[in-house]
């Protein structure tokens, strides 16, 4: 049973790990990687809170549209749970 | 920087782009050693990998096209060195000028 | 002294190094000197721990991702045990990944696996040495993602619409490596022959392995 998560559309300056080509889209996690020390915080040096970080997996339908070169290829990212909403 | 979507240089996934260079090099001494530093740094705790990537995001998308790799790289090592308070600005500056001063090739400005 | 092992010989990849005296002494390569001077003077780093990680780079290529798909190919526990977690396969086989979160991903009749990362250029590097120049250059990390065919085409790789082509893009702490499909016509051979035939480009996605 596969979850559905979008990648949510915000864009804070700064150094973030989630790839602007995958905000606002829909994907599946394919899997949970576990807790790791937030990046945001890592970069400037600071104390950083441990994170939950999926797999998530996007056709290429869903990134690209009409454009998709093979729409049943896919892309998969690791995105933190902060960046993810549930469906 | 950014464009004014909030996109920012380095987030290239996606875009427009032509062939791939398909030339390599092999790594010469200096830029072994930059490598080095950086993990030995990062090793020791006066910076993370992270703090590496957003120093180099920060020097913007004209360094990417400028410097090489271990140019931005040593650049990026030192900018988190220099807020980890490990050497300051005035002893990283003399001791380059001094360098200079050593002689013409990389050979040659080595400390020994 | 820290420089004088390597003004002989070549590097694993075949060549000669690049040579640092190519020109006059840069700006960078004095931040270089000046930066290490100052670790070593304020008692940070050794010359010999700057040499002892050299080595060790200079030590991780290719082979050893080889030798692990070949140890793949030829024994389904192990392969097994790399696809649940490459890392501890990986040091299981002796190799010293450090702290590497590696996820092995298969090619097979179905799937093509392809490796980049878009926001930067992080590789495998514990495993697998230096990753190559195009690996890092805005062509490959722009256009992986959108048209990773087209871009496969360009290195060789014409695949079937029959396959599906997963590209993973490496935004975190974990690291991939494809473990690519055995080829044909390879029963009979040692895990040392089968080792030769990963390439470099087989493990990151954008070559197969040789043939016999």
């Amino acid at each position: 049973m596969t979850e559905r998560v979008r990648v949510k559309s915000l864009c804070p300056p700064g150094h973030v790990r989630a790839p602007w080509y995958l905000r606002g889209k829909v994907g599946e996690i394919e899997r949970v990687l576990g807790r790791f020390g937030n990046p945001e915080q890592l970069a400037y040096g600071l104390q950083a809170d441990s994170r939950p970080l999926y797999r998530v997996r996007f056709t290429m339908a869903e990134l690209w549209g009409e454009a998709a070169e093979t729409p049943t290829d896919t892309v998969d990212a690791e995105i933190y749970g902060h960046w993810l909403e549930r469906l | 920087m950014t464009d004014t979507t909030g996109r920012r240089w380095h987030d290239m996934g996606g875009q427009e782009a032509g062939p791939v260079p398909m030339e390599g090099h092999d790594f010469a001494l200096w830029e072994k050693r930059v490598d080095a530093l950086m993990v030995l740094c990062s090793g020791k705790g006066h910076f993370t990998v992270d703090g590496l990537r957003r120093a180099l995001e920060d020097m913007g998308e004209d360094a990417f096209e400028k410097h090489s790799y271990y140019e931005r790289w040593i650049a990026a090592i030192n900018q988190n060195l220099v807020e980890a308070g490990i050497y300051t600005l005035e002893e990283l500056g003399t001791r380059m000028d001094e360098i200079a001063r050593r002689g013409e090739s990389y050979a040659e400005a080595q400390d020994d | 002294m820290a420089h004088d092992h390597h003004e002989h010989g070549l590097s694993p990849s075949g060549h000669p190094y690049r040579s640092d005296n190519d020109g006059p002494l840069t700006y960078w390569q004095r931040m270089e000197i000046a930066v290490r001077e100052l670790l070593i003077e304020k008692g940070q780093l050794t010359p010999a721990e700057i040499t002892a990680q050299i080595d060790a780079m200079d030590a991780r290529s290719p082979a050893n991702g080889a030798t692990v798909v070949a140890r793949a190919w030829t024994d389904p526990a192990f392969k097994s045990r790399l696809l649940e977690n490459a890392a501890e396969a990986s040091r299981e086989m002796g190799f010293d990944i450090g702290p590497l979160h590696l996820i092995a991903v298969e090619n097979t009749q179905d799937v093509h696996n392809l490796i980049v990362c878009t926001l930067c250029s992080c590789y495998p590097r514990n495993l697998l040495g230096l990753p190559p120049d195009w690996y890092k250059t805005r062509a490959y990390r722009s256009r992986a993602v959108i048209e990773p065919r087209k871009l496969l085409r360009e290195f060789g790789v014409d695949l079937p619409a029959s396959v599906t082509v997963r590209v993973h893009d490496s935004t975190a702490d974990m690291r991939y490596i494809v473990l690519p499909a055995r080829p044909e016509g390879t029963k009979h051979m040692s895990e040392a022959d089968l080792a030769a035939l990963v390439t470099r480009d087989s493990m990151i996605g954008t070559g197969l392995p040789r043939r016999p």
